[in-house]
């Protein structure tokens, strides 16, 4: 449906937004060097002169660089929040690095005879420091600064993942939603931002510093006005504050859908799920678009709001598995239905919480439960058969590939092995496809939006109803590709929108009407 | 003008680098600190602009201790001349030149007559004023380097091997045009070299160093002629014919040359050295008047004349 569309019409229908991206990328990203230079060049400085600080300091800043990007701003977020301020920080001790190192270089760089005839003419340290050192040393210094900004381009992509803007924006979304020219029309503009301040700053390197003083005072000017850019486009108020993923700020059953279904008009920040629940938690945000099994729910203490007008389709999981193999082993389906109705949206959170927030085993956690509801059996013989259970890398996956291994393996006299961490959807279900697994644990919405890819208006009559949805996708499956969906299981992973508990009784939000509702009052 | 009492420096608690070193340097006069390398000369040198602290010992320039001043101040009235001249790279050659006077802050007009007033003595052609110094040739760079240490007028110099990184050429000729100067005449002169050479030709008295001690310290003459120990006739002996004939003058060895019946084509000055006249009498014998006596120089005279003298 998206795919007649060129980069060209992306980028013509979403000028204004990617104005206002790439302002404010410069923005953060010439703060940043801003107070590197101001920081950095001093220390460059003192550290030519006390030497004994030098291996330290070199070191902090070094040490600095070494940390991954994202993890740097993973950091910043308990010290700082989220939002350009741990950003800038962290693209700050970022940019440090080159500028401290190459001031500190250029000034020891100076031919000594050049030095000791300044101070031989009677030159005073500040005198020799202005005429001399600093003029002489200036190339090195620039190179510094040039590679700190182009560095610094680069990582201020990653400030989308942290609500503060940029072009990254649109590269994460074009990404998570597989949509080609969105990552394009973020990336290409990243990098030309990139070649265009190389270029500019490589000018300044070559000119006779000397000659072209004036030049000297403009620079500073000039990054303080680019700077200033990042202040332009935060034209938003509001008391309520949200943060939707990349992803869901791109898609029809998401920010899009909330915006046409509900009227919901709020401010946004586009952030990582990784950092999102945490944030929300910390009251950094006001609602968030989360997974509704997540186990971070259950962890930050979040409450969903129901999606009353049914704009988010329903992604209940069944295990999908080869005709083939049922035919060949009957007793595998009803191994597999016992888990039918055992698990709901909340026992499904309280699991995932115990795998990703608790650490505990996968296997450990569904063998707990398959004991708690009495369906667990010691493994049989085995000497059956085998089957080969596949899962997508993430929780949910885990654990249900987990509770049917030991089902299978105790209430059949078949072996199960399981391949976890099979990736994404699409590197699970050609596994599936092309006989690699037997089975692996798919989500309706997922099957009939990515796999099927069904047509627009089946997607719009049906995606209201799970039931619907569930009996397309096994009808469709069964004839494209002979694979039965069995029957869901009872729980549905589907975006959602969730605020604080606390906040959300205080203010009688429980439907996301409500809060469409709570939001236009003010 | 420059007086040294007791200077001691040291590297390290037992290396001594300068060992109790006393001299006075008079006004108008040039004295030269020879010697090998490491043997403190450069040191002591750098410690009179207070580029290095002495360790102990006072340094007086025109009876006021130089503690007494800072350090800038003191040196921007030191004109300094480097081995390696050390002229600033991003500065033009009249910038170079200036450096001190605007320091000192002198008007530009000033300044700038300065510039060309040096440049001008100096043989260094007046378009040069805008060009950098990496496109001048080895020599002009020297010169420049001369000039800015002379821009101020500073009534003490000093230098540091200035002529150490020419070749051989071009250090005989940027030497002989250094003494013949106006400019330096009248300046008190502390050279540090380690060209004996050099320091014969250039120096009023030499200090001869060795480990940080004064060897000894007088004319060219004394050293060649009356060494007060066995270092200083070994270190002189490889060039001593040379020295000798080049610390050596004609009215040194007056009462020894014979007397001219007729006056010569070639004159020579009774001030002029016994190199000098070997010069001239490889072609034809001169004649020199002295104290209104007229006296004839040939190889033969010449020669007994300076046995004579060493006897």
């Amino acid at each position: 449906m998206e795919s007649t569309e060129t980069l060209f019409d992306f980028i013509q229908q979403q000028a204004g937004k990617l104005l206002e991206q790439t302002l404010t990328h410069t923005g953060l990203t010439f703060i940043s060097v801003l107070l590197a230079v101001a920081i950095g060049v001093p220390a460059g400085i003192l550290i030519s002169r006390k030497k004994r600080l030098a291996a330290p300091v070199l070191g902090f800043a070094g040490v600095m660089q070494t940390i991954p990007s994202i993890a740097l701003l993973g950091f910043m977020i308990p010290l700082l929040g989220i939002g350009p301020k741990p950003a800038i920080v962290a693209l700050f001790l970022y940019a440090l690095l080159p500028i401290v190192r190459n001031t500190y270089t250029g000034i020891r760089g100076v031919d000594p005879n050049v030095t000791e005839a300044a101070t031989g003419m009677g030159m005073s340290r500040r005198q020799m420091l202005l005429k001399v050192q600093l003029p002489l040393a200036m190339p090195v210094i620039l190179a510094g600064i040039r590679t700190a900004t182009v560095i610094n381009v680069g990582v201020a992509t990653l400030a989308a993942y942290i609500a503060a803007g940029g072009l990254g924006e649109f590269i994460f979304g074009g990404i998570a939603l597989n949509n080609t020219n969105m990552m394009l029309a973020g990336a290409i503009p990243a990098a030309l931002l990139a070649l265009l301040f190389d270029w500019l700053l490589s000018l300044l390197q070559h000119i006779n510093i000397r000659k072209a003083r004036k030049t000297l005072y403009a620079l500073p000017v000039a990054f303080l006005l680019l700077s200033s850019f990042y202040l332009l486009p935060n034209t938003y108020s509001g008391k309520m504050l949200a943060g939707f993923t990349p992803e869901f700020m791109g898609r029809k059953d998401g920010d899009l859908g909330l915006k046409s279904v509900y009227g919901l008009h709020i401010r946004t920040l586009v952030i990582s799920d990784m950092i999102m629940y945490k944030a929300a938690y910390e009251k950094k945000l006001d609602v968030i678009s989360g997974s509704s099994t997540d186990g971070r729910v259950k962890a930050f203490d979040l409450v969903v709001l129901e999606d009353d007008k049914h704009i988010f389709p329903p992604y209940y999981a069944a295990p999908i598995v080869r005709e083939e193999t049922l035919q060949k082993y009957p007793e595998l389906e009803p191994a597999l239905n016992l888990l039918v109705g055992t698990i709901n949206d909340s026992i499904m959170t309280e699991l995932n919480y115990r795998v990703d927030y608790l650490k505990q085993n996968p296997e450990k956690v569904a063998k707990d439960f398959l004991v708690a509801k009495q369906l667990w059996k010691p493994a049989g013989k085995g000497d059956k058969g085998s089957i080969r259970i596949g899962s997508k890398i993430f929780g949910d996956g885990y654990i249900l590939a987990a509770m049917y291994k030991m089902l299978i393996e105790g209430h059949t006299g078949l072996t199960a092995v399981t391949k976890t961490g099979l990736g994404g959807t699409k590197i699970v279900f050609d596994a599936l496809v092309n006989d690699q697994i037997d089975m692996y644990p798919e989500y309706t919405g997922t099957g009939l939006l990515v796999l099927l890819q069904a047509p627009q208006q089946v997607t719009d009559s049906i995606i209201s109803d799970s039931r619907k949805v569930y009996d397309y996708v096994s009808a469709a499956f069964a004839k494209q590709y002979h694979i039965k969906w069995l029957q869901p299981i009872g729980f549905n992973n589907t975006y959602a929108l969730m605020m604080r508990r606390t906040a959300a009784q205080e203010l009688h939000i429980k439907t996301i009407s409500d809060f469409t509702k709570y939001v236009n009052q003010q | 003008m420059i007086k040294l009492e007791h200077v001691s420096k040291f590297f390290g608690p037992e290396k001594k680098a300068v060992d109790d070193i006393s001299f006075e340097v008079k006004e108008g006069e040039t004295l030269v600190l020879l010697g090998t390398s490491g043997c403190g000369k450069t040191t002591t040198l750098r410690m009179i602009n207070r580029l290095l602290e002495a360790d102990s010992g006072q340094i007086f320039i025109n009876g006021q201790e130089i503690q007494g001043l800072p350090g800038e101040i003191l040196r921007r009235n030191i004109g300094y001349v480097l081995q390696n001249t050390g002229l600033f790279p991003h500065y033009t050659v009249s910038d170079n030149i200036g450096l001190v006077p605007s320091l000192l802050q002198w008007d530009k007009e000033r300044i700038h007559n300065r510039v060309i007033t040096l440049m001008d003595k100096l043989h260094l052609p007046a378009a040069y004023a805008t060009a950098y110094p990496q496109q001048l040739s080895g020599g002009q760079q020297q010169r420049v380097g001369l000039a800015r240490a002379l821009a101020a007028d500073p009534p003490v110099l000093l230098m540091d091997e200035p002529f150490g990184a020419l070749d051989p050429l071009t250090r005989i000729s940027v030497r002989k045009e250094f003494k013949s100067l106006d400019e330096i005449s009248h300046r008190t002169i502390i050279l540090v070299t380690h060209d004996v050479e050099e320091a014969f030709e250039l120096g009023h008295r030499i200090c001869l160093m060795n480990e940080g001690r004064i060897q000894q310290l007088g004319t060219p003459a004394e050293l060649i002629f009356h060494p007060v120990n066995d270092f200083v006739r070994s270190f002189l002996d490889p060039q001593r014919l040379q020295l000798e004939l080049k610390s050596l003058r004609i009215k040194d060895l007056w009462q020894w040359l014979p007397p001219a019946t007729k006056a010569a084509d070639g004159q020579l000055t009774a001030a002029s050295t016994c190199w000098n006249a070997l010069e001239a009498i490889t072609h034809e014998p001169v004649t020199v008047v002295y104290e209104q006596e007229q006296k004839m120089i040939d190889g033969n005279g010449l020669m007994e004349a300076i046995a004579a003298y060493k006897n």
